[in-house]
């Protein structure tokens, strides 16, 4: 047992020496150019188009073939402010005009894979199906860009965004992986609805084949705009949803890499089977694991029985024992937890559910209960998602939480398909398991999960007090008034109407081949996904 | 004749046939049928497990308890704990009772409705016979867990609909057994003379008809038992049979084998050798009876 520790704290170490100090570190170590990397994905492509999906199905496999028009740093993924101009040139730009004009200076010479040159209108082309879709386009980030006016391009290499209001969420969302680049020309000759199903980026690899249900295969880009990169020949996505089989993948050195994550057994069966040819990376995860009260029924109308629900569960104690079996550890407010604009402990355990005395909690639980006519034993619909990690996992707690207060919660898990018709567009659920999975750190944003009116928010309620609140939040320029405001936010949304339940927050685990280079975990499975840094030290 | 009658009644028939010690009759049967008995024993200590599972658990089998998540078999938990810190041998004793509800509920429901149906399509032959038949066919052409998995994918997962899942194609298999049996019965005299006398058809059926073709469908019940525990195992191991926090045992194998098989092996191993054991033992125990029941096979 000492021997394993002592393994998996060799491999963290040498995981958090290639998070400290770098791809500064790995080209110290001189680049090897060629190969193929070879990863896993555990999950399906629903369609090839960013501006469409949210899922990590999509990214891994298809962002290498696009770029955007400023993205995180590569080389220090966990900075919420760390961003640089991919296909724009220099520093990306600080607001002008007291923060409501940003100008973009794009890079010469690229071309898409098609041949065809990019300019500043395919970009204006791209936002502008971004932000302001044609009636029936879908535009899952849409909302993101509230604050925006107009995108234009004054000259063929200039794109200037207007904004209506200053917003420190607007270089945040403009480095979102999912705004892939399309060409103004795919986009007017073949429609908005081309890229579902065809792919013509500018990104550092380009598309070779896609088997559906197999793998997705890409060759690096000769034409590439950061020059000498990528230093891979190629990439092999292969699709493998059980979480067994990506794990003998690894093992066997059939995949070198699973980018989003295995819990803490499956990194530690890997460092005991394959000791130093296995680098573990982690990190804090933006992606929150919450459930949601469908407030249409009875009697999750009662605030008091939300608030009962959220009371019930011990969060401390589920961090400590959870994060040994699952993909999740960290206990957060509304906020990624470590941003500024996060709550402090002390102001975390204020909160309804986050306070240390569960005893005290759940006593308070069944007092609302009671006084909510509510009786002991009642039971109800959870539905959950079919997928072991977090989803099952921490659902199977929750119904251990909730029984502790004399609720009887019924899982109902479904796969993927059917669990988000139900929690989309049936609302055939009393309580559903949700999430809140983000890419960039983008508190403000990410936020607006709460928001009765957002898109992703199911819980069917309309809380214009928190819309109010929200406002403000969108339009503080400083970030004490951020801060202020975000308590004033997550104060409403969790201790005055319980509107959903936050669990905990994920933690990433990345155990992978030690000959993999050059990537560094991001706090998101969406983010550092253009590959075009990675190399093989073989 | 008058003498005959005389002598039989003269002749008492317990003298004739002297009634065996109920031990007797046990030992008697486990000597002819040993593996038979050795079913019976695995069924018997199951349904015992099912019924006193209140009694013979000390613990809860749903609460979790994460100060002992993942403990080895010992003293304190005798096949160890799983990754919520819950006793194994107390899961399992529990999931005794989703495998016999689900397996004899499934096994009654199917084999009955496939009873009345297999024996009212003998009965009546013809076109309904034909048309009944083909029916049955189309059922037939997909294997049973295919079959189930297409049931459960259109009524959702939980115990109610796995139930209908399997019981949906039991009815087919059941129903072509027993209208074999029915064919040759239809054709015997005393149910023209029943339909001499006036009888109606169902009379006819369910008096006369069905309590004839008993030993085959006996034996067809306690293969779907076997068949149903299975098939609800495969289910739950894929995720659509019943829900956690439930204790059963295709559920236990599923939460387990994947993430734990290296490091805490127990967590698969024993819910695996409760499916095998209990298939295993309603298998021996339905072939027994089939031996028994068959004269043919028994005169061998």
């Amino acid at each position: 047992m000492k021997r394993l520790y002592s393994k998996i704290a060799i491999s963290a170490v040498v995981g958090a020496v290639l998070a400290v100090g770098g791809f500064g570190a790995a080209q110290a170590q001189k680049v090897k150019r060629g190969g193929i990397l070879s990863f896993v994905v555990g999950s399906k492509i629903p369609s090839y188009d960013g501006h469409v999906e949210s899922t990590f199905g999509m990214i891994h496999p298809i962002r290498p073939f696009y770029s955007l028009l400023i993205r995180i740093n590569p080389d220090n993924p966990s900075s919420p402010t760390d961003f640089i101009c991919d296909l724009c040139k220099g520093k990306v730009p600080a607001g002008a005009d007291g923060g409501k004009t940003y100008t973009f200076k794009i890079r010469t010479g690229v071309q898409f894979h098609d041949g065809t040159p990019l300019t500043a209108h395919d970009i204006v082309a791209t936002y502008n199906k971004i932000i302001f879709p044609p009636k029936g386009i879908a535009s899952s980030r849409k909302a993101f860009f509230k604050m925006v006016e107009s995108v234009s391009a004054p000259d063929d290499f200039t794109v200037v965004f207007k904004l209506k209001f200053p917003s420190g969420a607007f270089i945040p969302s403009v480095a979102t992986p999912f705004n892939f680049i399309y060409s103004k020309k795919d986009l007017d000759t073949r429609g908005y609805t081309w890229h579902k199903k065809n792919i013509n980026g500018t990104g550092a690899f380009s598309f070779v084949q896609h088997q559906p249900g197999s793998f997705v295969e890409g060759k690096a880009y000769a034409r590439y705009h950061h020059i000498g990169k990528p230093y891979l020949d190629g990439f092999k996505a292969i699709s493998a949803p059980k979480m067994a089989l990506r794990l003998q993948a690894i093992r066997g050195d059939r995949a070198s890499i699973e980018f989003r994550g295995f819990p803490p057994k499956a990194r530690d069966d890997l460092v005991k089977a394959l000791g130093d040819k296995i680098t573990v990376q982690e990190s804090d995860w933006n992606c929150v694991l919450m459930f949601t009260p469908n407030q249409d029924r009875k009697p999750f109308d009662d605030v008091r029985v939300r608030k009962a629900l959220n009371l019930a569960v011990d969060r401390w104690e589920g961090s400590k024992y959870l994060s040994k079996i699952a993909i999740v550890k960290t206990v957060g407010g509304v906020v990624f937890p470590g941003h500024p604009l996060a709550a402090t402990e002390a102001e975390l355990v204020k909160l309804t559910g986050f306070g240390k005395d569960i005893e005290k909690s759940r006593a308070e639980a069944r007092r609302l209960l009671k006084e909510a006519g509510v009786k002991e034993g009642f039971t109800f619909d959870f539905s959950n998602r079919a997928v072991d990690q977090p989803y099952k996992v921490v659902g199977t707690w929750l119904v251990g939480q909730w029984k502790k207060i004399g609720l009887i919660a019924k899982q109902r898990v479904q796969p993927s398909g059917p669990f988000y018709n139900t929690l989309r567009k049936s609302s055939d659920f009393d309580v559903s398991i949700d999430f809140n999975c983000q890419s960039v750190i983008n508190p403000i944003a990410d936020v607006t999960k709460f928001l009765g009116s957002a898109g992703n928010n199911y819980g069917n309620y309309d809380d214009p007090v928190l819309e109010k609140i929200y406002d403000r939040l969108l339009r503080a320029e400083t970030e004490s008034d951020q801060r202020k405001i975000m308590r004033e936010y997550e104060n409403r949304a969790i201790n005055e109407m319980a509107h959903l339940g936050i669990t905990l927050w994920w933690y990433k685990i990345n155990p992978h081949r030690s000959y993999v280079k050059g990537w560094k975990i991001a706090p998101s499975h969406y983010l550092n996904q253009s590959l075009d840094q990675i190399w093989l030290d073989k | 004749m008058a003498v005959a009658s005389e002598v039989q009644a003269d002749v008492k028939l317990d003298e004739l046939f002297p009634a065996k010690p109920w031990h007797a009759v046990a030992i008697d049967l486990i000597r002819r049928y040993p593996l038979g008995a050795a079913g019976a024993v695995i069924v018997v200590v199951m349904i015992l497990m099912a019924i006193f599972a209140d009694v013979l658990s000390p613990y809860d089998p749903e609460e979790n308890a994460f100060e002992f998540m993942l403990t080895p078999p010992g003293l304190q938990f005798w096949m160890g704990t799983d990754q919520f810190g819950r006793d194994i041998l107390t899961r399992l004793v529990y999931g005794a009772r989703t495998a016999l509800f689900v397996g004899f509920s499934c096994a009654f429901i199917g084999a009955f409705t496939g009873l009345v149906l297999g024996v009212a399509s003998a009965y009546f032959g013809g076109r309904f016979d034909l048309i009944f038949q083909r029916v049955m066919d189309v059922f037939m052409a997909f294997p049973l867990i295919i079959m189930a998995l297409a049931v459960v994918s259109i009524f959702g997962t939980g115990t109610q609909n796995v139930i209908i899942a399997i019981t949906i194609p039991f009815i087919p298999r059941c129903a072509r057994v027993v209208r074999s049996s029915a064919l040759a019965i239809r054709e015997i005299p005393y149910v023209d003379a029943a339909r001499a006398c006036g009888f109606s058809d169902a009379r006819i059926i369910l008096r006369h008809m069905v309590p004839n073709v008993m030993a085959p469908f006996l034996i067809m019940i306690s293969a779907f038992v076997g068949q149903a525990i299975l098939l609800e195992a495969s289910l739950s191991y894929l995720g659509l049979g019943v829900q956690e926090p439930t204790p059963a045992w295709g559920l236990m194998l599923q939460g387990g084998a994947e993430e734990y098989a290296e490091s805490a092996p127990w967590v698969a191993i024993w819910p695996g050798i409760a499916i095998s054991l209990a298939v295993f033992g309603f298998n021996l125990f339905g072939d027994a009876l089939r031996d028994a029941l068959d004269p043919k096979l028994r005169a061998q």
